[in-house]
């Protein structure tokens, strides 16, 4: 549907975006995950034709995107976009969200008909005559998903859609956009910094890094198989190991890092140099040595930090290795857990993901 | 002082009895400057609009330009367009020095500038984002224009009022261009002009308090319209 073949982005001498170079299927949500000021926004606004590439070109359906005015206006209306800080024109919400519609010259009956029907899908009903400008901002986000809409685009394109939004408003966006999904087969890009949501919507995910794109890939393979380090750290992967397979049995291997030996799930053969990730979600603490539980690897050691997370703590353990644990609160209380506690941190071998190192 | 005090009381006496040449004098002054400001509106804005949405070399310089003819003397302009007008000037022959018309296009020629910049500033405090906004929701150049317009439209008509403030309030180009013919191009400036050096101070006070209530008019309307 949308294909970028070796985008780059230049403001004046500043490069924003390198080399990008990626394809968004028909009827996918395309989730782009990136830190503040990493350039999510110009590549939606790229897309959207709103800004030129320095270099390289955009695809729509195969066609260059480089055309005549006139025809990117005609591309623009297959388009919708909701900014991440909508603007409304003065007037009220009907004339807000009829705007594209009269754009495109619709007559004036059906215009009435597909703004209500619009304002219905955001769970606006009954605000065609507020004035736009007394909203709040998630009844303005949802006017703005409204306009977008409203004009039955093929592509929606959503910069940060609850950035600004507390968690109702946000489950309520969130669920309204797997709906237009599964509804209308709308291809949608959307922006995040936030992980979790890019997890719980997307059907691929692309991480943005270091100006450009440094992986492509399902949410498991984002979240559990980072292609590099900093894809790792991106997506919250905080157990990073850089370790020597010693010896590997049927995929079983162990792997030597440092102070400790790891039991994982690898492909490498005995003497490769491999990096290890695991999610601070797959670790679980013990207060006694078990060594009869299905996961292959425990770690002594000593709690040395601990930052609650709302319904979650985060712990960090000193042992031969330093192990970062995310477990819930309950358990923690229930385990009677403090900085200083003696404890086993323990997790399976299938839950480390390995990556040989490139020479 | 009692001059001043009876200057009043007479003045007083000069508008409640509609004495007619208080009217006619108030009546011109009005047609001349509305129908100056409605003219250089129709020039202003569409170049404003150029100016805003169109980039090309040079911008910059000419948007300074402009502002400096924000204070523009309304003498200069009353010059310029008199030698325009002049006999010899290279409109002489449509014969329109010390007429009501030739004193339009004065006033035109003033207020053209700083309603151009006037525009300017309606159009520059539309946020960049709605225009995205407009874009992106599929308009033609055409309607990008006219929507970004008319959501600028209560700064732009600020724009204008200020404009005719100035038209009606100005001396300078009515004296030099209309003449101050009586019954034919004076207006309230010119006629307070000459009534108060030929001492006739109580018409000349009836006519600034009209000129004072037409300007508090003015501000009231700009104030209205800017609280929307």
């Amino acid at each position: 549907m949308i294909e970028f073949v070796h985008v780059y982005k230049r403001y004046g001498e500043k490069v924003v975006l390198e080399d990008l170079t990626f394809r968004i299927e028909r009827g996918e949500i395309f989730t782009i995950i990136g830190p503040s000021g990493s350039g999510k926004t110009t590549i939606l606004r790229m897309i959207d034709l709103l800004e030129n590439p320095s270099s390289g070109s955009i695809l729509i359906e195969g066609h260059d995107t480089n055309v005549s005015e006139g025809e990117r206006v005609a591309l623009r209306r297959r388009m919708s976009v909701v900014f991440q800080k909508p603007a409304a024109l003065r007037g009220n919400v009907f004339e807000n969200v009829a705007l594209g519609l009269k754009f495109r010259g619709t007559p004036r009956d059906e215009m009435h008909a597909r703004v209500t029907e619009a304002l219905g899908l955001v769970g606006l009903d009954g605000y065609e005559e507020r004035k736009a400008t007394t909203l709040s901002g998630g009844e303005l986000q949802r006017v703005a998903i409204a306009r977008a809409l409203v004009s039955r685009p093929e592509i929606l394109l959503l910069d940060e859609p609850t950035a600004n939004l507390d968690p109702v408003s946000t489950e309520r966006i969130e669920n309204l956009i797997s709906f237009i999904k599964e509804q209308f087969g709308t291809t949608i890009v959307l922006s995040t910094h936030d992980m979790i949501q890019g997890q719980r919507l997307a059907t691929r995910i692309a991480v943005i890094l270091n100006r450009t794109i440094g992986q492509v890939g399902d949410s498991h393979q984002i979240f559990y198989q980072p292609k590099s380090r900093e894809v790792a750290r991106m997506v919250g992967i905080e157990n990073i190991f850089e370790g020597t397979v010693a010896e590997n049995t049927g995929g079983l291997a162990k792997i030597y890092i440092g102070n400790a030996t790891i039991a994982a799930i690898c492909p490498y053969p005995e003497g490769t140099h491999v990096t290890l990730y695991m999610r601070p979600e797959d670790v679980i603490f013990l207060i006694e040595k078990d060594g009869k539980s299905t996961a292959r690897n425990e770690i002594e050691g000593t709690i040395s930090r601990v930052t609650p997370m709302g319904p979650s703590v985060k712990i960090r353990m000193d042992g031969s290795i330093r192990i970062v644990a995310v477990i819930t609160r309950r358990s923690y209380d229930e385990l009677g857990l403090s900085p200083g506690s003696h404890v086993y941190a323990s997790f399976k071998a299938s839950a480390i993901h390995v990556v040989k190192n490139e020479q | 002082m009692n001059e001043i005090i009876e200057g009043f009381i007479r003045a007083g006496e000069l508008i409640i009895s509609l004495d007619p040449e208080v009217l006619e004098i108030t009546a011109r002054s009005l047609l001349i400057s509305l129908t100056a400001t409605l003219i250089a509106s129709l020039i202003a804005i569409p170049i404003g609009g150029f100016i805003h949405f169109r980039e090309f070399g040079g911008k910059r310089g000419l948007i300074t330009i402009i502002q400096t003819l924000y204070a523009l003397p309304t003498v200069i302009a009353g010059l310029f367009v008199f030698l325009l007008l002049s006999r010899v000037g290279p409109f002489g022959f449509l014969g329109l020095l010390f007429t009501p018309t030739g004193m339009i296009i004065g006033q035109t020629v003033l207020v053209v500038p700083l309603m151009v910049g006037m525009t300017l500033i309606a159009l520059s405090g539309v946020k960049k984002t709605l225009q995205d906004e407009v874009i992106s929701l599929g308009a033609t150049s055409s309607q990008i224009i006219w929507t970004i317009v008319k959501e600028a439209r209560f700064a732009i008509l600020g724009g204008v009022i200020l404009g005719f403030g100035r038209a009606i309030s100005e001396v300078g180009a009515a004296m030099i261009i209309g003449g101050n013919i009586r019954g034919y191009t004076r207006v309230l400036t010119t006629a307070i002009a000459l009534e108060t050096s030929m001492g006739n101070i109580a018409f000349s006070i009836a006519l600034g308090i009209i000129l004072l209530i037409i300007a508090l008019g003015v501000t009231t309307a700009l104030f209205l319209v800017q609280e929307r």
